[in-house]
Protein backbone atom coordinates (compact mmCIF):
# COMPACT_ATOMS: atom_id res chain seq x y z
CA UNK A 1 0.00 0.00 0.00
CA UNK A 2 2.94 2.31 0.76
CA UNK A 3 3.84 2.54 -2.93
CA UNK A 4 0.62 4.51 -3.50
CA UNK A 5 2.37 7.44 -1.78
CA UNK A 6 3.83 8.33 -5.20
CA UNK A 7 0.33 9.06 -6.51
CA UNK A 8 -0.24 11.26 -3.49
CA UNK A 9 2.90 13.20 -4.36
CA UNK A 10 1.61 13.78 -7.90
CA UNK A 11 -1.74 15.06 -6.64
CA UNK A 12 -0.14 17.25 -3.99
CA UNK A 13 2.31 18.64 -6.54
CA UNK A 14 -0.45 19.62 -8.94
CA UNK A 15 -2.52 21.14 -6.12
CA UNK A 16 0.48 23.22 -5.03
CA UNK A 17 1.11 24.16 -8.69
CA UNK A 18 4.72 22.98 -8.43
CA UNK A 19 6.74 22.52 -11.62
CA UNK A 20 5.40 19.22 -13.06
CA UNK A 21 8.90 17.93 -13.87
CA UNK A 22 9.82 18.34 -10.21
CA UNK A 23 6.59 16.62 -9.23
CA UNK A 24 7.31 13.66 -11.51
CA UNK A 25 10.84 13.22 -10.19
CA UNK A 26 9.68 13.53 -6.58
CA UNK A 27 6.92 10.97 -7.20
CA UNK A 28 9.39 8.55 -8.78
CA UNK A 29 11.83 8.81 -5.86
CA UNK A 30 9.03 8.55 -3.28
CA UNK A 31 7.68 5.44 -4.99
CA UNK A 32 11.10 3.82 -5.25
CA UNK A 33 11.89 4.48 -1.60
CA UNK A 34 8.45 3.39 -0.43
CA UNK A 35 8.75 0.10 -2.34
CA UNK A 36 12.09 -0.64 -0.68
CA UNK A 37 11.16 0.50 2.84
CA UNK A 38 10.77 -1.99 5.67
CA UNK A 39 10.50 -1.14 9.38
CA UNK A 40 14.17 -2.07 9.91
CA UNK A 41 15.80 -0.56 6.83
CA UNK A 42 18.64 1.82 7.66
CA UNK A 43 19.99 4.88 5.92
CA UNK A 44 22.35 2.85 3.77
CA UNK A 45 19.54 0.65 2.48
CA UNK A 46 17.53 3.77 1.62
CA UNK A 47 20.51 5.26 -0.23
CA UNK A 48 20.84 2.05 -2.23
CA UNK A 49 17.13 2.26 -3.03
CA UNK A 50 17.58 5.87 -4.16
CA UNK A 51 20.40 4.89 -6.51
CA UNK A 52 18.49 1.95 -7.97
CA UNK A 53 15.42 4.17 -8.48
CA UNK A 54 17.56 6.70 -10.34
CA UNK A 55 19.00 3.87 -12.45
CA UNK A 56 15.53 2.58 -13.25
CA UNK A 57 14.32 6.09 -14.11
CA UNK A 58 17.43 6.79 -16.18
CA UNK A 59 17.08 3.60 -18.20
CA UNK A 60 13.43 4.34 -18.89
CA UNK A 61 14.25 7.95 -19.78
CA UNK A 62 16.83 6.78 -22.30
CA UNK A 63 14.56 4.06 -23.73
CA UNK A 64 11.73 6.59 -24.13
CA UNK A 65 13.69 9.26 -26.00
CA UNK A 66 11.54 8.68 -29.05
CA UNK A 67 8.64 10.32 -27.19
CA UNK A 68 10.53 13.61 -27.51
CA UNK A 69 11.81 13.10 -31.08
CA UNK A 70 8.55 14.63 -32.37
CA UNK A 71 9.89 18.11 -31.63
CA UNK A 72 12.06 18.12 -34.71
CA UNK A 73 8.89 18.83 -36.71
CA UNK A 74 9.07 22.29 -35.11
CA UNK A 75 11.76 23.22 -37.66
CA UNK A 76 9.27 22.74 -40.49
CA UNK A 77 6.36 24.32 -38.61
CA UNK A 78 8.53 27.28 -37.57
CA UNK A 79 9.62 27.87 -41.16
CA UNK A 80 6.00 27.89 -42.28
CA UNK A 81 5.00 30.24 -39.46
CA UNK A 82 7.79 32.50 -40.61
CA UNK A 83 6.11 32.48 -44.01
CA UNK A 84 2.71 33.37 -42.54
CA UNK A 85 0.98 30.01 -41.93
CA UNK A 86 -1.05 31.29 -38.96
CA UNK A 87 -1.99 34.47 -40.80
CA UNK A 88 -3.23 32.27 -43.66
CA UNK A 89 -5.26 30.14 -41.23
CA UNK A 90 -6.84 33.34 -39.89
CA UNK A 91 -7.76 34.46 -43.40
CA UNK A 92 -9.39 31.08 -44.08
CA UNK A 93 -11.42 31.20 -40.84
CA UNK A 94 -12.36 34.85 -41.31
CA UNK A 95 -13.60 34.19 -44.85
CA UNK A 96 -16.32 32.03 -43.35
CA UNK A 97 -19.34 34.29 -43.42
CA UNK A 98 -20.93 32.44 -40.54
CA UNK A 99 -24.21 33.92 -39.55
CA UNK A 100 -24.38 32.43 -36.06
CA UNK A 101 -22.18 31.71 -33.03
CA UNK A 102 -22.73 27.96 -33.27
CA UNK A 103 -21.84 27.76 -36.96
CA UNK A 104 -18.71 29.87 -36.57
CA UNK A 105 -17.49 27.85 -33.60
CA UNK A 106 -18.35 24.67 -35.46
CA UNK A 107 -16.13 25.66 -38.41
CA UNK A 108 -13.26 26.44 -36.04
CA UNK A 109 -13.82 23.22 -34.08
CA UNK A 110 -13.84 21.17 -37.29
CA UNK A 111 -10.74 22.85 -38.76
CA UNK A 112 -8.94 22.45 -35.43
CA UNK A 113 -9.77 18.74 -35.24
CA UNK A 114 -8.75 17.98 -38.83
CA UNK A 115 -5.54 20.03 -38.54
CA UNK A 116 -4.61 18.27 -35.29
CA UNK A 117 -5.24 14.90 -36.95
CA UNK A 118 -2.66 15.90 -39.58
CA UNK A 119 -0.14 16.80 -36.91
CA UNK A 120 -0.72 20.57 -37.14
CA UNK A 121 -1.47 20.95 -33.44
CA UNK A 122 0.04 24.43 -33.41
CA UNK A 123 -2.61 25.80 -35.80
CA UNK A 124 -4.74 27.02 -32.95
CA UNK A 125 -4.51 27.40 -29.22
CA UNK A 126 -5.91 29.81 -26.68
CA UNK A 127 -3.34 32.62 -26.86
CA UNK A 128 -2.82 32.32 -30.64
CA UNK A 129 -6.35 31.91 -31.98
CA UNK A 130 -9.12 31.83 -29.35
CA UNK A 131 -8.48 35.10 -27.54
CA UNK A 132 -7.46 37.29 -30.48
CA UNK A 133 -9.77 35.85 -33.11
CA UNK A 134 -12.34 33.16 -32.37
CA UNK A 135 -13.92 34.58 -29.20
CA UNK A 136 -14.26 38.13 -30.61
CA UNK A 137 -15.68 36.80 -33.88
CA UNK A 138 -18.22 34.64 -32.03
CA UNK A 139 -19.28 37.55 -29.83
CA UNK A 140 -19.50 39.71 -32.94
CA UNK A 141 -21.75 37.19 -34.68
CA UNK A 142 -24.13 37.21 -31.70
CA UNK A 143 -24.12 41.03 -31.42
CA UNK A 144 -24.85 41.43 -35.12
CA UNK A 145 -27.92 39.29 -34.67
CA UNK A 146 -29.23 40.17 -31.22
CA UNK A 147 -27.68 43.53 -30.32
CA UNK A 148 -25.66 44.18 -27.14
CA UNK A 149 -25.11 40.98 -25.14
CA UNK A 150 -25.87 40.46 -21.43
CA UNK A 151 -22.74 39.42 -19.49
CA UNK A 152 -24.04 35.93 -18.90
CA UNK A 153 -24.33 35.15 -22.61
CA UNK A 154 -21.09 36.94 -23.45
CA UNK A 155 -19.14 34.73 -21.03
CA UNK A 156 -21.02 31.64 -22.20
CA UNK A 157 -19.94 32.36 -25.77
CA UNK A 158 -16.33 32.94 -24.72
CA UNK A 159 -16.31 29.69 -22.73
CA UNK A 160 -17.60 27.82 -25.76
CA UNK A 161 -14.86 29.33 -27.93
CA UNK A 162 -12.24 27.88 -25.55
CA UNK A 163 -14.09 24.54 -25.37
CA UNK A 164 -14.17 24.23 -29.17
CA UNK A 165 -10.39 24.59 -29.24
CA UNK A 166 -9.76 21.99 -26.51
CA UNK A 167 -12.21 19.39 -27.80
CA UNK A 168 -11.05 19.76 -31.40
CA UNK A 169 -7.43 19.35 -30.33
CA UNK A 170 -7.87 16.44 -27.91
CA UNK A 171 -9.95 14.28 -30.21
CA UNK A 172 -8.01 15.06 -33.36
CA UNK A 173 -4.39 14.81 -32.29
CA UNK A 174 -4.37 11.09 -31.49
CA UNK A 175 -5.08 10.31 -35.13
CA UNK A 176 -1.64 11.69 -35.98
CA UNK A 177 0.78 8.82 -35.63
CA UNK A 178 3.58 10.66 -33.92
CA UNK A 179 1.86 12.58 -31.15
CA UNK A 180 3.25 12.20 -27.64
CA UNK A 181 0.26 10.29 -26.23
CA UNK A 182 0.49 7.63 -28.96
CA UNK A 183 4.21 7.23 -28.29
CA UNK A 184 3.56 7.01 -24.56
CA UNK A 185 1.15 4.11 -25.18
CA UNK A 186 3.70 2.43 -27.44
CA UNK A 187 6.37 2.80 -24.77
CA UNK A 188 4.10 1.48 -22.03
CA UNK A 189 3.13 -1.59 -24.05
CA UNK A 190 6.77 -2.23 -24.99
CA UNK A 191 7.74 -2.20 -21.32
CA UNK A 192 5.12 -4.93 -20.89
CA UNK A 193 6.46 -6.98 -23.80
CA UNK A 194 3.77 -6.02 -26.34
CA UNK A 195 4.96 -4.44 -29.59
CA UNK A 196 2.59 -2.21 -31.59
CA UNK A 197 3.18 0.31 -34.37
CA UNK A 198 1.94 3.87 -33.76
CA UNK A 199 -0.25 3.48 -36.86
CA UNK A 200 -2.23 0.63 -35.22
CA UNK A 201 -2.93 2.94 -32.28
CA UNK A 202 -3.83 6.03 -34.24
CA UNK A 203 -6.35 4.18 -36.43
CA UNK A 204 -8.32 3.30 -33.30
CA UNK A 205 -8.50 6.95 -32.32
CA UNK A 206 -10.72 7.58 -35.35
CA UNK A 207 -14.02 6.15 -33.98
CA UNK A 208 -13.77 8.37 -30.88
CA UNK A 209 -12.86 11.35 -33.08
CA UNK A 210 -16.06 10.81 -35.06
CA UNK A 211 -18.08 10.46 -31.84
CA UNK A 212 -16.57 13.72 -30.55
CA UNK A 213 -17.41 15.44 -33.83
CA UNK A 214 -21.03 14.28 -33.68
CA UNK A 215 -21.57 15.07 -30.00
CA UNK A 216 -19.95 18.49 -30.08
CA UNK A 217 -21.68 19.44 -33.34
CA UNK A 218 -24.98 18.73 -31.64
CA UNK A 219 -23.94 20.85 -28.66
CA UNK A 220 -23.02 23.81 -30.85
CA UNK A 221 -26.29 23.51 -32.73
CA UNK A 222 -28.12 23.58 -29.40
CA UNK A 223 -26.02 26.56 -28.30
CA UNK A 224 -27.50 28.52 -31.20
CA UNK A 225 -30.99 27.46 -30.20
CA UNK A 226 -30.31 28.43 -26.58
CA UNK A 227 -28.93 31.86 -27.51
CA UNK A 228 -31.86 32.48 -29.82
CA UNK A 229 -34.36 31.57 -27.12
CA UNK A 230 -32.70 33.63 -24.38
CA UNK A 231 -31.83 36.67 -26.44
CA UNK A 232 -35.14 37.08 -28.26
CA UNK A 233 -37.34 36.49 -25.21
CA UNK A 234 -40.15 39.01 -25.26
CA UNK A 235 -39.54 41.68 -22.63
CA UNK A 236 -35.81 40.95 -22.48
CA UNK A 237 -33.66 44.07 -22.45
CA UNK A 238 -32.88 44.85 -26.06
CA UNK B 1 18.88 1.42 -43.76
CA UNK B 2 17.79 4.35 -41.60
CA UNK B 3 17.10 3.39 -37.98
CA UNK B 4 15.97 5.09 -34.80
CA UNK B 5 19.66 5.63 -33.92
CA UNK B 6 19.95 7.97 -36.91
CA UNK B 7 16.76 9.76 -35.88
CA UNK B 8 18.26 10.34 -32.43
CA UNK B 9 21.33 11.93 -34.05
CA UNK B 10 19.06 14.33 -35.97
CA UNK B 11 17.18 15.11 -32.75
CA UNK B 12 20.43 15.55 -30.83
CA UNK B 13 21.77 17.99 -33.41
CA UNK B 14 18.52 19.96 -33.29
CA UNK B 15 18.62 20.25 -29.49
CA UNK B 16 22.35 21.11 -29.64
CA UNK B 17 21.54 23.96 -32.04
CA UNK B 18 18.74 25.11 -29.72
CA UNK B 19 21.26 25.10 -26.88
CA UNK B 20 23.84 27.17 -28.80
CA UNK B 21 21.26 29.71 -29.97
CA UNK B 22 19.97 29.97 -26.38
CA UNK B 23 23.42 30.68 -24.93
CA UNK B 24 23.91 33.40 -27.55
CA UNK B 25 20.47 35.00 -27.06
CA UNK B 26 21.02 38.25 -25.16
CA UNK B 27 17.26 39.03 -25.19
CA UNK B 28 16.73 36.20 -22.68
CA UNK B 29 17.95 37.02 -19.16
CA UNK B 30 17.87 33.31 -18.29
CA UNK B 31 19.70 32.25 -21.45
CA UNK B 32 22.21 30.10 -19.52
CA UNK B 33 19.34 27.99 -18.09
CA UNK B 34 17.84 27.43 -21.54
CA UNK B 35 21.28 26.63 -22.93
CA UNK B 36 21.97 24.03 -20.25
CA UNK B 37 18.47 22.51 -20.53
CA UNK B 38 18.59 21.94 -24.31
CA UNK B 39 22.26 21.01 -24.02
CA UNK B 40 21.50 18.21 -21.56
CA UNK B 41 18.76 16.96 -23.84
CA UNK B 42 21.22 17.03 -26.77
CA UNK B 43 23.66 14.93 -24.74
CA UNK B 44 20.86 12.47 -23.99
CA UNK B 45 19.99 12.12 -27.67
CA UNK B 46 23.56 11.94 -28.96
CA UNK B 47 25.19 9.85 -26.24
CA UNK B 48 22.42 8.51 -23.98
CA UNK B 49 23.28 4.90 -24.66
CA UNK B 50 26.90 5.44 -23.53
CA UNK B 51 25.97 7.16 -20.24
CA UNK B 52 24.79 4.11 -18.34
CA UNK B 53 21.55 3.91 -16.35
CA UNK B 54 22.72 5.96 -13.38
CA UNK B 55 24.24 8.54 -15.74
CA UNK B 56 20.90 8.91 -17.52
CA UNK B 57 19.12 9.13 -14.18
CA UNK B 58 21.41 11.94 -13.07
CA UNK B 59 20.95 13.65 -16.44
CA UNK B 60 17.19 13.57 -15.85
CA UNK B 61 17.72 15.02 -12.36
CA UNK B 62 19.80 17.76 -13.98
CA UNK B 63 17.01 18.59 -16.43
CA UNK B 64 14.51 18.73 -13.56
CA UNK B 65 16.81 20.96 -11.50
CA UNK B 66 17.29 23.43 -14.35
CA UNK B 67 13.55 23.49 -15.08
CA UNK B 68 12.88 23.95 -11.36
CA UNK B 69 15.15 27.00 -11.23
CA UNK B 70 13.25 28.32 -14.24
CA UNK B 71 13.73 28.66 -17.97
CA UNK B 72 13.33 31.95 -19.79
CA UNK B 73 12.10 32.58 -23.28
CA UNK B 74 14.16 34.37 -25.88
CA UNK B 75 12.62 36.61 -28.48
CA UNK B 76 14.23 34.73 -31.34
CA UNK B 77 14.84 36.14 -34.80
CA UNK B 78 11.88 35.67 -37.08
CA UNK B 79 9.85 37.53 -39.65
CA UNK B 80 7.76 40.59 -38.74
CA UNK B 81 3.98 40.53 -38.64
CA UNK B 82 3.94 42.60 -41.80
CA UNK B 83 6.20 40.21 -43.68
CA UNK B 84 4.04 37.31 -42.57
CA UNK B 85 0.81 38.93 -43.73
CA UNK B 86 2.41 39.74 -47.08
CA UNK B 87 3.64 36.17 -47.45
CA UNK B 88 0.24 34.77 -46.43
CA UNK B 89 -1.45 36.90 -49.10
CA UNK B 90 1.18 36.12 -51.75
CA UNK B 91 1.46 32.37 -51.24
CA UNK B 92 -2.17 31.64 -50.40
CA UNK B 93 -3.36 28.23 -49.32
CA UNK B 94 -0.29 26.60 -50.87
CA UNK B 95 1.34 27.38 -47.51
CA UNK B 96 -0.58 24.47 -46.01
CA UNK B 97 0.91 21.95 -48.46
CA UNK B 98 4.44 21.60 -46.99
CA UNK B 99 2.85 20.99 -43.60
CA UNK B 100 1.00 18.04 -45.12
CA UNK B 101 4.29 16.51 -46.29
CA UNK B 102 5.08 15.42 -42.72
CA UNK B 103 2.03 13.21 -42.07
CA UNK B 104 2.03 12.02 -45.70
CA UNK B 105 5.65 10.80 -45.57
CA UNK B 106 5.11 9.34 -42.10
CA UNK B 107 2.16 7.32 -43.40
CA UNK B 108 3.73 6.29 -46.73
CA UNK B 109 7.03 5.38 -45.06
CA UNK B 110 5.30 3.24 -42.44
CA UNK B 111 3.27 1.36 -45.04
CA UNK B 112 6.25 0.97 -47.41
CA UNK B 113 8.49 -0.46 -44.68
CA UNK B 114 5.82 -3.02 -43.77
CA UNK B 115 4.34 -4.03 -47.09
CA UNK B 116 6.89 -3.52 -49.86
CA UNK B 117 10.18 -5.23 -50.65
CA UNK B 118 12.10 -1.99 -51.18
CA UNK B 119 10.77 -0.17 -48.10
CA UNK B 120 12.83 -2.06 -45.50
CA UNK B 121 15.98 -1.21 -47.49
CA UNK B 122 15.44 2.46 -46.67
CA UNK B 123 13.49 2.42 -43.40
CA UNK B 124 13.96 0.15 -40.39
CA UNK B 125 10.62 -1.71 -40.29
CA UNK B 126 10.85 -2.12 -36.50
CA UNK B 127 10.57 1.67 -36.00
CA UNK B 128 8.97 2.59 -39.31
CA UNK B 129 6.70 5.39 -38.12
CA UNK B 130 9.27 7.32 -36.12
CA UNK B 131 11.95 7.05 -38.78
CA UNK B 132 9.43 8.13 -41.44
CA UNK B 133 8.35 11.06 -39.28
CA UNK B 134 11.91 12.33 -39.03
CA UNK B 135 12.33 11.85 -42.78
CA UNK B 136 9.06 13.70 -43.39
CA UNK B 137 10.16 16.62 -41.22
CA UNK B 138 13.48 16.89 -43.03
CA UNK B 139 11.85 16.67 -46.47
CA UNK B 140 9.32 19.35 -45.45
CA UNK B 141 12.16 21.63 -44.35
CA UNK B 142 14.03 20.99 -47.61
CA UNK B 143 10.87 21.76 -49.62
CA UNK B 144 10.27 25.08 -47.89
CA UNK B 145 13.94 26.01 -48.19
CA UNK B 146 13.87 25.34 -51.93
CA UNK B 147 10.52 27.09 -52.43
CA UNK B 148 10.69 30.23 -50.29
CA UNK B 149 14.50 30.49 -49.96
CA UNK B 150 14.70 31.75 -46.34
CA UNK B 151 18.18 32.23 -44.78
CA UNK B 152 20.16 29.02 -44.35
CA UNK B 153 19.93 28.95 -40.55
CA UNK B 154 16.22 29.78 -40.51
CA UNK B 155 15.00 26.21 -39.80
CA UNK B 156 17.19 25.95 -36.71
CA UNK B 157 16.35 29.48 -35.53
CA UNK B 158 12.61 28.95 -36.01
CA UNK B 159 12.75 25.51 -34.42
CA UNK B 160 14.58 27.02 -31.45
CA UNK B 161 11.98 29.80 -31.17
CA UNK B 162 9.15 27.25 -30.97
CA UNK B 163 10.89 24.75 -28.66
CA UNK B 164 11.64 27.69 -26.34
CA UNK B 165 7.93 28.51 -26.35
CA UNK B 166 7.16 24.91 -25.39
CA UNK B 167 9.86 25.06 -22.71
CA UNK B 168 10.30 22.36 -20.08
CA UNK B 169 6.89 20.88 -21.03
CA UNK B 170 8.69 19.41 -24.06
CA UNK B 171 10.04 16.54 -21.96
CA UNK B 172 7.03 16.07 -19.66
CA UNK B 173 5.60 13.12 -21.67
CA UNK B 174 9.01 11.39 -21.68
CA UNK B 175 9.33 12.00 -17.93
CA UNK B 176 5.84 10.63 -17.30
CA UNK B 177 6.70 7.54 -19.36
CA UNK B 178 9.75 7.05 -17.11
CA UNK B 179 7.63 7.56 -14.00
CA UNK B 180 5.37 4.86 -15.44
CA UNK B 181 8.36 2.50 -15.51
CA UNK B 182 9.09 3.22 -11.82
CA UNK B 183 5.42 2.72 -10.95
CA UNK B 184 5.47 -0.56 -12.89
CA UNK B 185 8.55 -1.87 -11.03
CA UNK B 186 7.11 -0.85 -7.66
CA UNK B 187 3.77 -2.51 -8.44
CA UNK B 188 1.64 0.66 -8.16
CA UNK B 189 -0.73 -0.56 -10.87
CA UNK B 190 -1.10 -3.91 -9.10
CA UNK B 191 -2.04 -2.15 -5.87
CA UNK B 192 -4.62 0.07 -7.57
CA UNK B 193 -5.87 -3.02 -9.42
CA UNK B 194 -6.23 -4.94 -6.16
CA UNK B 195 -8.11 -2.05 -4.56
CA UNK B 196 -10.43 -1.85 -7.55
CA UNK B 197 -10.91 -5.62 -7.65
CA UNK B 198 -12.01 -5.49 -4.00
CA UNK B 199 -14.63 -2.84 -4.57
CA UNK B 200 -15.58 -2.99 -8.26
CA UNK B 201 -16.94 -6.04 -10.09
CA UNK B 202 -14.71 -6.65 -13.13
CA UNK B 203 -15.74 -10.09 -14.29
CA UNK B 204 -17.54 -9.34 -17.55
CA UNK B 205 -16.24 -7.45 -20.56
CA UNK B 206 -18.81 -4.70 -20.15
CA UNK B 207 -18.01 -4.16 -16.46
CA UNK B 208 -14.24 -4.30 -16.96
CA UNK B 209 -14.34 -1.89 -19.92
CA UNK B 210 -16.57 0.50 -17.98
CA UNK B 211 -14.29 0.36 -14.93
CA UNK B 212 -11.19 0.99 -17.06
CA UNK B 213 -12.68 3.93 -19.01
CA UNK B 214 -14.32 5.58 -15.99
CA UNK B 215 -11.17 4.91 -13.96
CA UNK B 216 -9.08 6.62 -16.66
CA UNK B 217 -11.38 9.65 -16.63
CA UNK B 218 -11.50 9.90 -12.81
CA UNK B 219 -7.77 9.39 -12.38
CA UNK B 220 -7.13 12.04 -15.02
CA UNK B 221 -9.47 14.37 -13.16
CA UNK B 222 -7.30 13.93 -10.06
CA UNK B 223 -3.89 13.96 -11.72
CA UNK B 224 -4.78 16.67 -14.25
CA UNK B 225 -3.16 14.74 -17.05
CA UNK B 226 -4.17 11.61 -18.95
CA UNK B 227 -0.50 10.80 -19.53
CA UNK B 228 0.00 10.40 -15.79
CA UNK B 229 -3.17 8.36 -15.34
CA UNK B 230 -2.56 6.02 -18.25
CA UNK B 231 0.32 3.87 -16.92
CA UNK B 232 -1.39 3.42 -13.54
CA UNK B 233 -4.90 2.56 -14.75
CA UNK B 234 -3.69 0.43 -17.65
CA UNK B 235 -1.37 -1.59 -15.41
CA UNK B 236 -4.20 -1.92 -12.86
CA UNK B 237 -7.17 -2.84 -15.06
CA UNK B 238 -6.55 -2.32 -18.78
CA UNK B 239 -3.76 -4.78 -19.35
CA UNK B 240 -4.33 -7.54 -16.75
CA UNK B 241 -8.12 -7.66 -16.99
CA UNK B 242 -9.46 -6.14 -20.21
CA UNK B 243 -6.59 -7.45 -22.39
CA UNK B 244 -5.13 -10.52 -20.73
CA UNK B 245 -8.08 -12.01 -18.87
CA UNK B 246 -10.93 -11.02 -21.21
CA UNK B 247 -9.18 -11.06 -24.61
CA UNK B 248 -9.13 -7.39 -25.62
CA UNK B 249 -6.80 -6.22 -28.38
CA UNK B 250 -4.03 -4.20 -26.64
CA UNK B 251 -3.69 -1.49 -29.32
CA UNK B 252 -7.44 -0.80 -29.44
CA UNK B 253 -7.92 -0.96 -25.66
CA UNK B 254 -5.04 1.44 -25.00
CA UNK B 255 -5.91 3.88 -27.80
CA UNK B 256 -9.52 4.23 -26.65
CA UNK B 257 -8.51 4.14 -22.97
CA UNK B 258 -6.24 7.16 -23.45
CA UNK B 259 -9.12 9.04 -25.10
CA UNK B 260 -11.40 8.16 -22.17
CA UNK B 261 -8.75 9.88 -20.05
CA UNK B 262 -8.96 12.96 -22.28
CA UNK B 263 -12.66 13.19 -21.31
CA UNK B 264 -11.42 13.64 -17.75
CA UNK B 265 -9.01 16.37 -18.86
CA UNK B 266 -11.99 18.37 -20.11
CA UNK B 267 -13.56 18.38 -16.64
CA UNK B 268 -10.71 19.31 -14.30
CA UNK B 269 -9.12 22.59 -13.20
CA UNK B 270 -5.95 20.55 -12.62
CA UNK B 271 -5.43 20.64 -16.40
CA UNK B 272 -4.49 24.27 -16.01
CA UNK B 273 -3.13 25.02 -19.45
CA UNK B 274 -6.33 23.84 -21.15
CA UNK B 275 -9.01 24.94 -18.72
CA UNK B 276 -7.63 27.72 -16.52
CA UNK B 277 -5.33 29.58 -18.90
CA UNK B 278 -8.12 30.30 -21.43
CA UNK B 279 -10.46 31.41 -18.62
CA UNK B 280 -7.80 33.94 -17.62
CA UNK B 281 -7.12 34.98 -21.20
CA UNK B 282 -10.85 35.52 -21.82
CA UNK B 283 -11.43 37.44 -18.54
CA UNK B 284 -14.13 35.08 -17.35
CA UNK B 285 -15.49 36.31 -13.99
CA UNK B 286 -15.48 32.78 -12.53
CA UNK B 287 -11.94 31.94 -13.69
CA UNK B 288 -10.82 31.04 -10.15
CA UNK B 289 -13.77 28.70 -9.50
CA UNK B 290 -13.23 24.93 -9.52
CA UNK B 291 -15.79 24.59 -12.30
CA UNK B 292 -15.19 27.71 -14.36
CA UNK B 293 -17.11 28.59 -17.50
CA UNK B 294 -14.77 26.69 -19.81
CA UNK B 295 -15.12 23.48 -17.80
CA UNK B 296 -18.91 23.92 -17.57
CA UNK B 297 -19.04 24.34 -21.34
CA UNK B 298 -17.06 21.11 -21.74
CA UNK B 299 -18.76 18.75 -19.27
CA UNK B 300 -21.88 18.13 -21.41
CA UNK B 301 -19.60 16.97 -24.23
CA UNK B 302 -17.17 15.07 -22.00
CA UNK B 303 -19.73 12.82 -20.29
CA UNK B 304 -21.55 11.54 -23.41
CA UNK B 305 -18.16 11.11 -25.06
CA UNK B 306 -16.92 9.03 -22.15
CA UNK B 307 -20.01 6.87 -22.58
CA UNK B 308 -19.27 6.64 -26.31
CA UNK B 309 -15.73 5.49 -25.52
CA UNK B 310 -17.04 2.75 -23.25
CA UNK B 311 -19.37 1.53 -26.01
CA UNK B 312 -16.65 1.81 -28.69
CA UNK B 313 -14.18 -0.17 -26.61
CA UNK B 314 -16.79 -2.77 -25.73
CA UNK B 315 -17.76 -3.35 -29.37
CA UNK B 316 -14.48 -2.74 -31.22
CA UNK B 317 -11.73 -3.97 -28.90
CA UNK B 318 -12.72 -7.64 -28.85
CA UNK B 319 -12.23 -8.75 -32.46
CA UNK B 320 -12.35 -12.47 -31.74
Amino acid sequence: MLVLLGIGVVVLGFVLRANPLLVVMAAAITTGLAAAWTPDSDLQAMLAALVSTLELFGKAFNDNRYVSIVWIVLMAIGLLERAGLQERARIVIAEVRAATVGRLLWVYFFVRQVAAALGLTSLGGHPQMVRPLIAPMAEGAAEARYGPLPDRERYLIRSHAAAADNIGLFFGEDIFIAIASILLIKGFLEANGIFVEPLELSIWAIPTAIAALLIHSLRLWRLDAHLHRVLTKPGAPA
Amino acid sequence: MITLAHAYIVGGLFFAAASLFSFADTSNPRRAMNGVFWGLLAVSFLAGSQLGDLGNGLLAVGLVAVAGIGLGQGRGETSSGEERRASAARNGNRLFLPALIIPAIALIGTLAAKYTTWGPLIIDPAQATLVSLVLGALIAVATVMAWLKPPLLAPLREGRRLIDAVGWAAILPQMLASLGAVFLAAGVGDQVGRLMADYVPLDTRTLAVSAYCIGMALFTLIMGNAFAAFPVMTAAVGLPIVVQALGGDPARVCAIGMLAGFCGTLMTPMAANFNVVPANLLDLPDRKAALNGVIRAQIPTAIPLLLANILLMRFLAFPA
